[in-house]
């Protein structure tokens, strides 16, 4: 190989081309950009959990279950640490005096001194800790906002009437998704009972904050005790827990972001992929020049290689370096998913990574293509013609080259060489499925070519198909991006849709719980005197699992061979009675028995789930111990539940006769006309039932609302990044063929063509190209969004059209506007000058 | 003896059938001389100009350039010799669009590795074509009649033993076709390189020492021209 030569002629054939050839890597420094900035964010993320999860779990070692610490374990505990604080956490209505509202908050009663690292911020600061002294409470900032409450207000919770002694401004140890549907409220824990909230039946969660000396180790010491506390169903978090849980949750997080910007940069690469082919085909003539005067293929690829290498090169340092800004960006966009304020830095393995999964995939992707330049004839300089390049048998090393090098960063990122596998696997597909939709389309264009339409149509639609076109990778990329787009609109549409689709026509829209059992014809008289319906009115009670299949639960924790899940073993279950079963429900087997009377055996049904998780069917023994007393009963049907209605659906029901007797609570189902009767119904219940909460469809849709639109946000910003690259590379395509188009252009201008004309050929060019892109990704969208709806979130799949045809006119415009401001100079130009040039 | 061919076919498979190109071609060479291939379009003319030059390999047959067989030769091979003992003169001119005058006619002695010299050599022979002050000039910045001169500088910028012209002057106008010419012959003699010429012209062809004509594919005729006759 003569070198010098060849760089030689790597810098002088490129000198007028670099420009052109930087655009198209544009679409690598957006790609790389994006990969760097999601990367470096989340180095500084993951070295911020290190310094931050000790203040964010607030004490070294926490004790939660559903039920107080039992005596049992409380030895141990004491003997750990004298220094503890207990939080009893549960939901309920407030009700707001000043402001004649209600609203369903999250109430933390806490005693002791935590949080014995970080801080509690509230407004004014001395209110983190006076708050406890007394009937004072702590309000969420926001709710307070909401509300117009300031400090001074009270707010009701229970029978309690509280002062509202600061502002709320961080919620320990929790991220704040659900704080619209239930903002926290802190009180002391000494006057948690006299809201009488707690009742039997009650959702309550008690945790114990230990603060423990640096000498004692507590990995240690939890794993001596793990299993005691887990027969106990409590559970036990070390500061070493809550930091491998917020980089799991976080690794996850960064796993999503970094597939995203993968299929980002692959689209980046096929633009790439794409332009290097066009610019070979331009440089085919020289290439034979070059072969003919004696220079060797390989060392004619060399010259090309070196250029396209060194702008790769170039462009993916470019990347890293806006990639490294565009870190600073990611915490506003992901704000809603931060426990925490992340400190930004430069991360060098971000940028290591960067540059080199940026030059091996420009690289790879490049070669492709330019491969066939060894195989480019010395005899194209006696036959000009257009033949596409002959294939080189190399090309597929470089495919094995790309799919190794792609599944090998996915494994980075999962670990899991399976995964990695199947991740690569689904990339494939998904790009196949884009290109064979697009050749299809495009080879549709051509089958059925309006022959008779208007000339302006004809060209505009014949330039899809001609030599050097860049239908497919266009419609691959703007496409995957607007497919992406929809989908996420659909979904947020469909789920949205759904939940609101619930309250419809004369289904329910308002659940009431935790109305004590001597309540039950007061609540309905409430109900009726807003002349709402008493949909339902049924009896809850609560109990557990003693022993099932002649085990007890004790046993069936500590078998190592056992199927059932720890989780519905654990569970606290809300049982109801009732004589019929109700109309929604599908028996699936056995019999359902309505009446137990009272000398055969207790037959109990089932949810078809909840059998299914405990392992257990028809005529098995199960025995629930109800608040001490124990019950025996077998499984004597299965049902299938319909989780669609607004309505209180049981796993587990008795027959009537048996828990008539036991400790209960009420819930009602109604439905509310309008929101202002919503709004007085809810004030009406809360203050003569201080315990009993409403629920209505109108609070959750918004809640609902509210995290959907802080998850696709997060998306959006991601497929932004597609569209954006697919229309760089939109730009960079018509900026290598504007010389082609040029000589069109000016060969129909001077057989007479007006400068109008042109405009609406090209006009319906990128049209035709905008349409064909948008709905082949809105196409993908709608089956992709059909099979989740139908498979996996089980929606009724009712499209809301508009926003989906908002998406298809913006992408079309953009594609027609980008479209034409590029080909104006090819329009413009004078047919002299450029027959002279061209 | 420059170049020999004994024996040569080229086909090409078509659609249904077998297309021949050339037909049992024979004929040889001797250095020095300047020959003219002539025959009707789609007569094979290219087709053998690209055969004899190491462009392109025959279906069968012999090939010899300098006493080389170059129809056994590797692709990298024929480079090679092309590089050092052929020059080549297109219709089309073919200058790479992004070198400058200069850097075309310096190209082949750079790629033979004498890069040392070769600004000079390039320089005076774009002088001696006339276009000394063009040096820096891009082929789009330059006539028609420019770049073939700048192609003619190029060809002869290696002392190549042989060199093929594909209807040196079929893009140019007469005049300019005649100084082209001119500059050709003038600048053979002095080098002393063998010369074939594909042409339709056959007012050039007359110009030269022998004639081949081809039809169908196959040598028609083999015709010495006498210096009286084409003086």
């Amino acid at each position: 190989m003569k070198w010098s030569l060849i760089v030689k002629t790597a810098i002088r054939d490129s000198r007028k081309d670099r420009s052109k050839l930087l655009l198209f890597m544009s679409s690598i420094i957006l790609g790389i950009a994006a990969l760097v900035a999601i990367n470096s964010f989340n180095d500084n993320l993951v070295r911020d959990i290190d310094t931050q999860s000790k203040s964010l779990l607030g004490a070294d070692l926490t004790v939660e279950g559903n039920k107080p610490i039992p005596n049992s374990l409380i030895a141990s505990l004491d003997s750990l640490s004298s220094n503890n604080s207990t939080e009893v956490e549960l939901f309920s209505m407030s009700y707001l005096p000043s402001k004649s509202e209600s609203q369903f908050v999250r109430i933390k009663a806490l005693t002791g001194d935590f949080p014995y690292y970080g801080n509690l911020v509230t407004q004014p600061i001395s209110a983190a800790s006076s708050y406890k002294k007394g009937k004072n409470a702590l309000v969420d900032d926001g709710m307070m906002l909401q509300y117009g409450l300031e400090v001074g207000d009270s707010i009701k919770l229970g029978q309690t009437v509280f002062l509202i002694h600061g502002r709320l401004m961080n919620a320990f140890g929790s991220i704040d998704a659900g704080a619209s549907f239930a903002p926290s409220v802190y009180i002391s824990g000494d006057e948690m009972a006299s809201t009488e909230l707690i009742q039997p039946g009650s959702l309550v969660n008690y945790k114990n904050y230990y603060k423990v000396d640096s000498d004692v180790d507590l990995n240690e010491w939890k794993k001596e005790r793990k299993k005691q506390f887990r027969t106990e169903s409590m559970r036990l978090t070390t500061i070493e827990d809550q930091r491998e849980n917020l980089k799991e949750a976080f690794s996850n997080l960064n796993s999503f972001l970094n597939i995203v910007a993968l299929i980002s940069l692959l689209l980046a690469c096929i633009g790439v992929a794409s332009s290097v082919l066009i610019y070979v085909k331009t440089k085919v003539q020289s290439i034979a020049i070059l072969r003919c005067l004696g220079m060797k293929g390989e060392e004619a690829f060399m010259v090309y290689f070196l250029q396209i290498f060194a702008l790769g090169f170039l462009s993916v340092v470019l990347g890293v370096a806006i990639g490294s800004i565009m870190q600073l960006i990611l915490p506003v966009v992901l704000k809603g998913f931060l426990p925490y304020e992340v400190n930004m830095t430069m991360s060098s393995s971000a940028i290591i990574k960067g540059l080199v999964m940026g030059v091996l995939s420009t690289t790879l992707f490049a070669l492709g293509p330019l491969i066939s330049v060894r195989k480019i004839t010395p005899l194209k300089t006696l036959r000009i013609n257009d033949d596409p390049l002959e294939a080189d048998p190399l090309r597929w090393l470089v495919y094995g080259l790309i799919a190794l090098s792609i599944t090998g960063f996915l494994y980075s990122l999962t670990g899991s060489i399976l995964e990695a596998g199947i991740f690569s696997l689904g990339i494939l597909v998904a790009f196949l499925v884009l290109y064979g939709v697009a050749k299809c389309v495009v080879w549709s264009v051509r089958r059925f070519f309006p022959s008779n339409a208007s000339f302006v149509l004809r060209q505009g639609l014949s330039n899809l198909y001609r030599p050097n076109n860049q239908t497919q990778t266009l419609v691959v990329s703007i496409g995957l991006g607007t497919g992406i787009l929809t989908l996420l609109f659909i979904l947020q549409g469909l789920i949205l849709g759904n939940v609101e689709g619930m309250g419809a026509g004369n289904q329910p829209n308002m659940i009431v719980f935790g109305i004590e059992a001597d309540q039950k014809d007061e609540i309905e008289a409430i109900t009726n005197s807003f002349n709402m319906p008493v949909i339902q009115n049924v009896p809850v009670v609560t109990m557990e699992l003693a022993a099932w299949q002649g085990k007890s639960k004790k046993e069936w924790l500590q078998d190592s061979t056992r199927t059932a899940s720890r989780r519905v073993i654990n569970r606290e279950a809300r049982v109801s009675y009732q004589s019929t079963m109700s109309p929604d429900e599908k028996l699936l087997s056995g019999n359902f028995t309505g009446v137990y009377n009272g000398e055969d055996s207790i037959m109990i049904s089932l949810a078809e789930s909840y059998a299914e998780d405990l392992d257990v069917s028809l005529h098995d023994e199960l025995v629930w111990n109800v608040q001490g007393t124990l019950i025996k009963t077998y499984v004597g049907s299965i049902r299938e539940i319909n989780f669609r209605k607004m309505e209180s659906r049981f796993f587990i029901l008795f027959p009537s006769g048996v828990l008539e007797e036991a400790p209960q609570f009420r819930i009602l189902v109604t439905k509310s006309p309008t929101k202002q009767v919503t709004a007085d119904f809810r004030n009406t219940v809360v203050k003569s039932m201080p315990s009993a909460s409403v629920i209505d469809l109108g609070s959750i849709l918004v809640t609902l609302n509210d995290i959907l639109t802080k998850v696709s946000y997060v998306i959006k910003f991601m497929a932004g990044f597609s569209i954006l690259i697919g229309l760089i590379v939109l730009i960079s395509s018509l900026f290598l063929s504007k010389y082609q188009r040029i000589r069109e252009s000016v060969l129909l201008r001077t057989l007479g063509a007006v400068q109008n004309k042109i405009y609406r050929i090209n006009a319906v060019e990128y049209a035709a190209l905008g349409i064909l892109s948008a709905s082949t990704g809105i196409v993908l969208a709608l089956s992709g969004s059909y099979l989740l709806a139908t498979f996996v979130f089980e929606l009724d799949f009712n499209i809301n059209w508009l926003p989906i045809l908002g998406i298809f006119v913006f992408i079309v415009g953009l594609t027609v506007f980008i479209g034409l401001w590029n080909s104006r100079d090819v329009v413009k130009r004078s047919p002299l000058e450029v027959l002279r040039n061209v | 003896m420059i170049l020999e061919a004994s024996e040569v076919f080229k086909t090409y498979q078509g659609v249904n059938k077998k297309l021949t190109v050339l037909d049992n071609i024979n004929f040889h060479v001797e250095r020095g001389e300047i020959l003219a291939i002539v025959g009707p379009s789609g007569s094979g003319k290219t087709t053998l100009l690209g055969l004899c030059a190491g462009l392109d390999n025959p279906s069968s047959g012999i090939l010899k350039l300098d006493n080389e067989s170059i129809s056994a030769m590797s692709e990298n091979e024929k480079a090679e010799i092309r590089n050092k003992k052929v020059g080549f003169i297109f219709q089309n001119f073919q200058l790479l669009p992004t070198l400058s005058a200069l850097e075309n006619v310096m190209i082949p002695l750079e790629l033979q590795g004498r890069s040392k010299g070769a600004r000079a050599k390039a320089i005076a022979l774009l002088e001696r074509v006339g276009l000394g002050d063009r040096l820096n000039h891009y082929p789009s910045q330059l006539s028609g009649g420019e770049q073939q001169r700048v192609s003619l500088a190029r060809a002869f910028s290696n002392d190549p033993e042989i060199l093929f012209a594909d209807e040196p002057t079929g893009n140019l106008d007469e005049e300019t076709g005649e100084i082209v010419e001119h500059l050709l012959f003038e600048l053979n003699k002095e080098k002393q390189t063998t010369l074939i010429i594909v042409t339709h012209d056959l007012e050039l062809a007359n110009k030269t020492d022998r004639i081949i004509r081809l039809k169908g594919g196959k040598i028609v005729s083999d015709q010495s021209i006498k210096s009286e006759a084409r003086s």
